[in-house]
């Protein structure tokens, strides 16, 4: 059995690192709350953009090379991690996601755009294309971060450098749940018009050829901006709960440590007591 | 028949505005237009600009970088990637940002890439600046 200093000493740094997780718990908490804020004010705007894009598809009968679905040779994936660790299996489970995905596309070639570098760090030895990534920016994913990206995949698009364009990221569901989630971003599919539906009848300014193509460019960053959000959130949510665990687990192992140190001290006493006992019988 | 409409400014950080409102005028790439009750059914596209409107015989006004402006149902819904009231310009930043953006153009060719969204981020550091200065005593 371990001696009573070096127990003490065990118990002295799990509580320390109780301390660290339970701060961690509470930092992911407060900034999981505002990731979730800003997810959720992100919603107006993205759905008002959506509704706007399908009406102008429907009331008009328009062509756009970004709307023009072609065979897939090449594929893109935009792939969001995050930049620290210590949030339990989520990046594990992205990259996972991931590797299936390149898996499930051994027939065309996957190119990949990182943001996180967490993703980036597992990717970099691999064999696969990086054509860039976005690390260290610690959850400050911005909307200009969202251009930035959306820019050069319609870009890579038009130039025939890719057929497809998806995006990898955790979607947040609770706290406890986030999905790993695969959306397509490139071609944009126009929902069929359905029958019931009265194309309005809009005046439109610019012409709607104009309008359509800085339309399409700022849905596309929406849709990778409102996948950073989620990114986020998800992110904080599963970081909260892996510091959780973390917390109650020290509670545990210092409880187990207690019972031992105290088993230890009683085995001390005992010992001496029988020590003097038989020191005594012995001089009689 | 209407006596106000409604208008909605969203951006993909907030919803700016949400109010009953007599009259707007927005700064269209074909122009500033404006926009009264009862309006046709319209979608235009908008360039960095001043967006104004009235209530109750006060003018506001909101500084907006590019976006679009839908008119429907007497709902006039303003998406813009940034708009923000005179109170709320960093004017600093702003300035910053347009002497910034004056020396890039000095270095770059009408051909290149950059240029056009060089051009825009002075324009919209040029509104910024604008409305900042206008707007103070008749925003809210």
């Amino acid at each position: 059995m371990a001696t009573l200093k070096a127990i003490r000493r065990r118990v002295s740094s799990v509580r320390n690192i109780q301390q660290i997780t339970k701060a961690m718990k509470m930092i992911s908490a407060a900034r999981l709350r505002r990731a979730q804020e800003a997810a959720f004010a992100a919603r107006p705007y993205a759905g008002k953009l959506e509704e706007v894009l399908q009406n102008l598809a429907q009331s008009q009968t328009l062509a756009h090379p970004l709307l023009t679905a072609r065979e897939e040779h090449n594929i893109d994936l935009v792939f969001i991690t995050s930049d620290r660790g210590l949030c339990g299996g989520f990046n594990a489970n992205l990259i996972r996601t991931a590797e299936t995905f390149i898996r499930e596309h051994r027939a065309q070639k996957v190119t990949l755009s990182l943001v996180g570098r967490r993703g980036f760090d597992y990717f970099k030895r691999r064999p696969v294309t990086i054509v860039e990534q976005h690390i260290n920016l610690f959850g400050r994913l911005t909307a200009a971060l969202a251009h930035e990206i959306g820019t050069r995949m319609s870009q890579r698009f038009l130039n025939g450098e890719t057929d497809a364009v998806y995006i990898l990221y955790a979607r947040f569901r609770s706290a406890l749940v986030q999905v790993p989630t695969i959306d397509r971003i490139l071609p944009v599919i126009a929902k069929e018009r359905s029958v019931t539906d009265v194309p309005l009848e809009y005046v439109y300014e610019p012409e709607p050829q104009t309008l359509l193509a800085s339309l399409l460019a700022r849905y596309i960053d929406m849709l990778i901006y409102r996948a950073m959000l989620e990114s986020v959130a998800s992110e904080h949510g599963a970081r909260m709960t892996a510091m959780d665990n973390a917390t109650n687990n020290a509670v545990d192992m210092i409880e187990r440590l207690t019972l031992d140190m105290n088993r230890a001290r009683q085995a001390g006493i005992t010992r001496e007591l029988l020590e003097i006992v038989s020191t005594g019988e012995a001089l009689k | 028949m209407a006596e106000t409409l409604l208008l909605r400014v969203v951006t993909p950080e907030r919803l700016v505005l949400d109010e009953e409102v007599d009259e707007v005028t927005a700064p269209g790439t074909l122009g500033e237009f404006g926009v009264l009750p009862n309006h046709v059914t319209f979608l235009s596209s908008l360039q960095p600009g001043r967006l104004s409107y009235k209530r109750g015989g006060q003018v506001h006004i909101l500084a907006t970088s590019s976006g679009f402006a839908e008119v429907k149902d007497n709902v006039m819904t303003v998406l813009a990637d940034s708009a923000e009231f005179a109170s709320e310009i960093n004017v600093e930043r702003a300035r910053a940002a347009l002497q910034a953006a004056e020396e890039s153009l000095r270095t770059l060719a009408a051909m290149d890439a950059a240029f056009s969204e060089v051009l825009a981020a002075r324009q919209r550091a040029q509104v910024r600046i604008e409305v900042a200065s206008a707007g103070v005593g008749i925003n809210r």
